[in-house]
């Protein structure tokens, strides 16, 4: 494997789960992010010639207009080439191999791909694949780096710190990228995460995360400082996982009357794209405590800092 | 601590430098030579703070924008100064040039520090770019394009407190401090008290 | 048929002799044996076992040549020390017609390196619905006696309940894959702290254990023969324990990778570790390393299931689930078993050649015996002090699935006899 040069910080060659980074290199992220955010803040040219010459290819099997806008924003903010290679009508709906597009990638001379896809693990083998930098947009039931970058920025430019922050995330955790990224990230810098679930949505071995976990939503909001709502399919219902959306709604979905019991500065995140009326209603959604939208715009500060520090120094080649 | 690089006066070829002084335990290295103590610091920006003034009509329309890390807290003395002088406010901003500049892929990835946009901006202002140490000249011209994003400034000026020579662009400064003449093997130290505990310019490095 | 003169040797790991091969048959163990004429080879410092009979292997033929044939998994098995294998019947066509099981047979008899014995399908088409054909395939020229499903559970319990009683007719034996796909439904690996982290979804210890549980309790209800497949769990070991101790007639496989490696390979993402049943824990495979050697697991069976490179080098959900095994297998049983002290080579013998050829039926064809005089030649000479890096690229297998890629394995088969006649010699196959 390469390795950045004798650079003055560290950083790996891809972003593929949250757990390669450690403390010192989460928190350069952030950093990184905030520095670009006020670099940017009221400029008449929202552009940075940082990467002008390189290539990033968005490579998505899934289909996510949010998150491929958001990582093509970033990149061209910093004046990459951006080339959105989307699974359906292309070659890859055709049968070709995920090893063949990588290929393909490289012999395209792509810097850094961008990947989305349905399969956990995906990313970790494409990155055997290509030379430049892989950075996973979501893969399958895995992780969601990014997401929780962006989680952790907005946290922490909200609340002022995350350290000691309580955080309570609420829902499909068994089948959420979001949040298997989300607990390694906030644990990795020092919040304290509580996952509320009915236990059919919470993987096996869940107790051995860094995490608590609980089954009585109204007992921990008292006790947030964050609530991080999940998205929850319908479609859930019917492999039993609940008896119907209604019930899922009652016992977990936040509305008004639960948004009530939070304290007076805890606030409320939701990955999107929302369920309103299931795990979230209406009028907490579009609440004062609600930074679903901070969140969108927080997404293409990070994935600029993602992109500059993953691209923006030499490499020595393996 | 991992020492951060000041992106404000390290270039590739200092660093070689730098690394090649290290690399090579017989290579004779003199002790750091004392340039400027504390009191003749001080002496120089007041100079530079007076030249100001009087280059820009007592500071009408001016702007300090200072380059990090030491250009920052030195476009703040020099507001200060100037406001002693003469009563004036001058804006300061902050302006991080790392994103700009051309020399990215030479080294590791940097960390980038602040940037504050001066209150009331830039358009139509008069700007005086600080920063500690002038050198190759990659610097303020990474620092010029950001300006350029910036805003539309009426005129740019620049303020370094050592000009060391060695250019590579075709770059100078309008008030410069000190002029160190400088082999490539030695390097400029400006050490300010906000950043460094105390205020002081040396000479390290290079062959006796 | 020529004569060969074994000198040295040290059968069983026991005192060495020379041992006197000639018309197919051992016909001299002892000391200063003599013998005009013999081929000689120097077994010193080498030991020797009957040849190794495996329970369940895939060999691909016909339908997947490109994977594997008959052939080149023949050439496979004789290097890893086999000269019997049972061919599974997931074949395309499916083995479940005396017509498929007596091509494999015949594909087997014309490589001239290794006994095959197919596996006929328990039910037409591997549909679980309709028994197949049993006693037709049985009284093929194949001798049909293992009948499977395997890659798919016999679920129905009705129909495992005729298919047990069914077979007993002709000596035959049910050999349930154990898997409730209930709850196994879109599995990709061991379900368990691994699973949760890397976001796939878990195949559950109890959905293998809730079908042996089931499946003994029928067996001892209808009187009859079970053979479970590759086990996997420290649950199964314990049913299986149980149902031995109640003298229900169960027997059970587990494979050299189910002893040797675990889940967290699984965190490399690199299909090549995915199989079913999927690697366990490192206390799964303690207890199958202890059921082995306690004998509540009868034997080692490779499942040896040899994949296209398209089929593995791909994503971990869209990749088949197999490894290759037979060309490791013996190394990985000496690694586990033998260099850990659990097993010594006469329980090697025991797991990996007498009790696999009975519970197949395979002493027939004089596999399984005894290294004594007036058995039939069935042998493999093993140096057990070689130890060698995988190489895949060296590989017999038409396919390069191997997990133990750059792994340091001890043992090396030096020769192989199949009734008498040399398949492998100085660690090349003969055919």
């Amino acid at each position: 494997m390469s390795r950045r040069s004798e650079g003055t910080n560290e950083f790996g060659r891809h972003l593929l789960s949250v757990a390669d980074l450690d403390r010192q290199q989460a928190t350069l992220v952030l950093d990184t992010a905030a520095q670009i955010e006020a670099a940017l803040a009221g400029r008449e040219v929202k552009k940075l010639p940082t990467l002008r010459g390189r290539t990033v290819v968005n490579l998505f099997f899934e289909d996510s207009t949010r998150t491929r806008i958001s990582f093509e924003l970033a990149a061209k903010r910093l004046s990459a080439d951006v080339i959105n290679f989307s699974a359906k009508g292309s070659s890859v709906s055709k049968g070709e191999s995920l090893k063949d597009t990588a290929l393909t990638l490289e012999a395209m001379g792509a810097d850094a791909v961008v990947v989305r896809h349905s399969m956990s693990g995906a990313p970790h083998r494409l990155a055997q694949w290509v030379r430049g930098s892989v950075i996973n947009a979501g893969d399958g039931t895995h992780e969601h780096p990014t997401q929780a970058l962006l989680d952790a920025y907005t946290m922490r430019s909200r609340l002022g710190r995350l350290e000691g922050l309580r955080v309570t995330i609420v829902g499909d955790v068994l089948h959420s990228r979001v949040a298997r990224s989300n607990v390694l990230l906030l644990s990795t810098l020092g919040a304290d995460v509580t996952l509320v679930a009915p236990p059919t949505l919470l993987p096996v071995g869940v107790e051995t995360w860094p995490v608590e976990v609980g089954f009585d939503l109204d007992a921990s909001l008292p006790k947030a400082d964050v609530v991080m709502m999940l998205r929850v399919q319908r479609e859930r219902m019917a492999a039993s996982y609940f008896p119907s959306p209604r019930e899922y709604s009652r016992r977990y979905g936040l509305d008004a009357t639960r948004m009530a019991m939070l304290a007076d500065d805890a606030i409320v995140m939701h990955p999107g794209p929302m369920n309103r009326g299931m795990e979230i209603a209406a009028e907490v959604a579009d609440s004062v405590r609600s930074t679903i939208v901070e969140q969108v715009r927080n997404g293409l500060s990070v994935r600029m800092a993602v992109l500059y520090l993953l691209l923006g120094g030499s490499e020595v080649s393996s | 601590m991992g020492h951060v690089h000041n992106a404000a006066n390290d270039t590739a070829s200092e660093t070689a430098a730098e690394a090649a002084a290290a690399a090579d335990p017989a290579l004779p290295r003199s002790p750091n030579r004392l340039i400027l103590d504390a009191g003749d610091l001080g002496r120089v920006i007041d100079r530079i703070a007076h030249q100001i003034l009087e280059k820009s009509d007592g500071a009408r329309d001016t702007v300090l924008v200072g380059i990090p890390t030491r250009g920052a807290p030195l476009a703040r003395r020099l507001a200060a100064r100037m406001r002693a002088f003469e009563g004036v406010d001058v804006p300061v901003g902050v302006l991080d040039t790392t994103l700009y500049r051309d020399d990215l892929r030479m080294r590791g990835v940097r960390a980038l520090e602040e940037t504050t946009e001066p209150p009331g901006g830039v358009a139509g202002k008069l700007v005086v770019l600080v920063d500690d140490v002038l050198y190759s000249g990659r610097t303020v011209r990474a620092a010029l394009d950001a300006l350029r994003d910036l805003g539309r400034p009426r005129a740019v000026q620049l303020a370094v407190l050592v000009d060391r020579g060695h250019r590579e662009l075709p770059i100078r400064a309008d008030y410069v401090g000190k002029n160190i003449p400088t082999a490539l093997t030695e390097q400029v130290k400006v050490l300010l008290d906000e950043v460094d505990g105390r205020d002081a310019v040396v000479l390290q490095g290079g062959t006796q | 048929m020529s004569a060969w003169l074994i000198t040295g040797v040290r059968p069983y790991g026991e005192a060495a002799v020379d041992l006197l091969i000639r018309d197919g048959v051992i016909v001299e163990v002892g000391r200063d044996v003599t013998a005009p004429g013999a081929e000689r080879i120097d077994g010193d410092g080498l030991v020797a076992l009957p040849g190794l009979v495996d329970l369940h292997t895939h060999l691909r033929e016909p339908g997947r040549e490109d994977a594997e044939t008959v052939q080149t998994g023949a050439r496979a098995a004789a290097l890893g020390g086999f000269t019997g294998v049972h061919a599974m019947a997931n074949t395309d066509p499916v083995a479940d017609t005396a017509g498929v099981v007596e091509q494999v047979w015949r594909l087997g008899q014309d490589s001239c390196l290794v006994d095959v014995a197919p596996v006929g399908a328990v039910t037409v088409g591997l549909g679980g619905t309709r028994l197949a054909e049993l006693g037709a395939m049985a009284d093929s020229a194949a001798r049909v006696r293992v009948f499977s499903d395997d890659g798919f559970c016999v679920t129905d319990p009705a129909l495992m309940r005729r298919a047990l009683e069914y077979v007993k007719a002709f000596g035959g034996v049910i050999a349930q894959h154990a898997e409730e796909p209930r709850l196994t439904a879109g599995a990709q690996m061991h379900e368990g702290v691994r699973s949760a982290q890397l976001g796939l979804v878990g195949w559950p210890a109890a959905a293998e254990e809730a079908v042996i549980a089931r499946d003994v309790l029928l067996a001892g209800h209808v009187g009859s023969r079970l053979h479970v497949c590759h086990v996997s769990t420290a649950g199964s070991v314990e049913l299986l324990r149980w149902a031995k101790a109640k003298g229900i007639d169960v027997t059970a496989e587990v494979t050299p990778h189910h002893l040797l490696l675990t889940d967290d390979l699984a965190a490399t993402y690199d299909p090549v570790y995915k199989v079913n049943p999927p690697l366990r824990t490192a206390s799964d495979v303690r207890a199958l390393r202890d059921g082995l050697a306690d004998g509540t697991i009868d034997a080692v069976a490779t499942d040896h299931a040899p994949h296209s490179v398209e089929d593995k080098e791909c994503e971990w959900g869209a990749a088949r689930p197999g490894m290759l095994g037979l060309q490791q297998a013996l190394s990985v049983v000496i690694a586990t078993m033998v260099e850990t002290g659990l097993l010594d080579w006469r329980a090697v013998a025991d797991r990996c050649s007498t009790r696999p050829a009975r519970i197949g039926g395979l002493v027939r064809d004089g596999h399984g015996g005894e290294l004594l005089a007036g058995t039939p030649a069935n042998v493999v000479l093993i140096d057990p002090a070689d130890r060698a890096i995988v190489d895949p690229a060296g590989l017999a297998s038409r396919s390069r699935n191997t997990p133990y890629a750059g792994m340091e394995l001890p043992g090396r088969v030096v020769a192989t006899f199949l009734r008498g006649r040399p398949t492998v010699l100085d660690g090349k196959a003969q055919a």
